[in-house]
């Protein structure tokens, strides 16, 4: 016997009184190896309007290209102060930004590795369900074979690869949500 | 490892389409194009564990985080999470948020005219036991207006958070309760297709939970993705 799923439905606008106990934008303690990486962006809307009430969450391998769970049985290190996770809310200009270590590589279905990416679930106001996407490095060979990449149509694949900006304190990334129209951002469909 | 025991994916109608033009928060923010089937890699079936979240008493009964009573309609809700195959899912943390009993959000956003109450603030989270059970003692939320249409106004509802045990199990709903006349006017309880699907978002009075002289018990029961019976991808 199997059941349905239980339905999703909106977080709604006030999200943040039980969503932001445990907002966690910097993911990268001391002593964690790897390359530090700044990413900030907009969610913006159909009519380009920034999205203040959204809330992104992350999840990535470590430098090594592994996963803090039990089902990544590869041969890599685990970082005890590396979890993986992040919880990341919009501001009132629909502006968010986190700091994390550039993940390494992790397998593909056909044993191939995919491209260092970060995945990312996109919940706000508005949206029914979450919106499932990815981020991707800019100057990353391992892009052009990227099982995932491959399976979007070229011209927007761009909407999943961050680009080099300038920041405040140095190097940084950006890497924006358009959540509809023009230049809109690739989700994905992974199951829920 | 490269073969995927992959989560299994919904039913069609048996969850909401992103745009739903009833909810007006919907026309601009779905977006029009439709999403990239993605196989579930390694980064689908791993995710985020949260075995250190303090799950003191505070966490889960939201009547007991300030010095007085809240005021309202003290209730239990309870219940338990499976997967789709019925086995329980452990130590799945849990977050709950609402309005107080006048219907009033403790968030800046929410400014209608109903009362804060000092002694409520709405939220809370456990970790599910070796069962899959979970329990929260807090207020029965009041109904509230919203600006979605005229005279629109959100049946009672608790939101619901959850992580299972992988990305590609995440979860985020809304907990109704039975009876409720403004069900059938709600466009956000009413965009799923499926209505068996929609009516199973709605809570179950339950005398089996209900504390006589102190809480009348209301059991909500989550369903997560089940596993997919065979696994695909190359034997490394």
């Amino acid at each position: 016997m199997s059941s349905n799923v239980t339905t999703s439905q909106t977080v709604g606008p006030f999200f943040s009184i039980g969503l932001c106990r445990s907002i966690k934008q910097n993911l990268v303690e001391a002593d964690v190896s790897g390359e530090r990486v700044s990413i900030e962006g907009r969610v913006l809307d159909g009519d380009g309007q920034p999205v203040p009430d959204a809330i992104l969450e992350i999840w990535q391998a470590n430098s090594y290209g592994k996963y803090a769970h039990p089902e990544d049985d590869q041969d890599k290190p685990l970082e005890a102060n590396f979890t993986g996770y992040g919880r990341i809310p919009t501001n009132d200009a629909g502006t968010f930004h986190f700091s994390t270590i550039k993940p390494g590589p992790v397998p593909d279905p056909d044993g191939k590795l995919q491209a260092p990416h970060i995945a990312v679930s996109v919940f706000a106001r508005g949206l029914l369900r979450r919106l499932v996407t990815r981020v991707y490095f800019p100057d990353e060979p391992a892009n052009d074979s990227d099982f995932a990449l491959k399976l979007v149509e070229p011209a927007r694949r761009g909407t999943l690869v961050a680009k080099k900006i300038t920041g405040p304190v140095g190097a940084a990334l950006e890497w924006n949500v358009i959540l509809q129209g023009s230049g809109e951002t690739v989700f994905f469909d992974c199951g829920l | 490892m490269a073969r995927i025991f992959s989560y299994r994916r919904p039913h069609p109608d048996t969850q909401p389409r992103y745009l739903h033009s009833p909810y007006a928060s919907s026309i601009k923010r779905a977006p029009a194009k439709p999403p990239v089937y993605l196989p579930q890699t390694l980064s689908e079936i791993t995710g985020p564990s949260f075995p250190n979240v303090e799950t003191e008493v505070k966490a889960t009964d939201l009547t007991r985080q300030h010095h007085g009573d809240p005021l309202g309609e003290r209730i239990i809700v309870s219940g338990r999470v499976t997967d789709q195959d019925g086995r329980p899912l452990r130590q799945a943390l849990i977050e709950i948020w609402q309005a107080n009993a006048a219907g009033r959000y403790l968030h800046e956003s929410d400014q209608h005219q109903a009362p804060l109450d000092p002694n409520f603030t709405g939220c809370g989270h456990a970790l599910t036991d070796n069962e899959g059970k979970y329990r929260f003692v807090t207020v029965r939320p009041g109904a509230y207006p919203w600006g979605n249409h005229y005279n629109a106004w959100r049946p009672a509802h608790i939101h619901f958070s959850l992580f299972g045990p992988a990305f590609a199990t995440r979860l985020v709903t809304q907990m109704y309760f039975p009876g409720d006349p403004l069900l059938p006017f709600d466009p956000i309880f009413n965009c799923t297709a499926d209505e068996s699907a929609r009516n199973r978002l709605i809570s179950v009075f339950d005398w089996e939970t209900t504390i006589p002289s102190l809480a009348l018990g209301y059991r909500f029961d989550l369903v997560m993705s089940g596993r997919e019976a065979t696994p695909y991808g190359a034997l490394t």
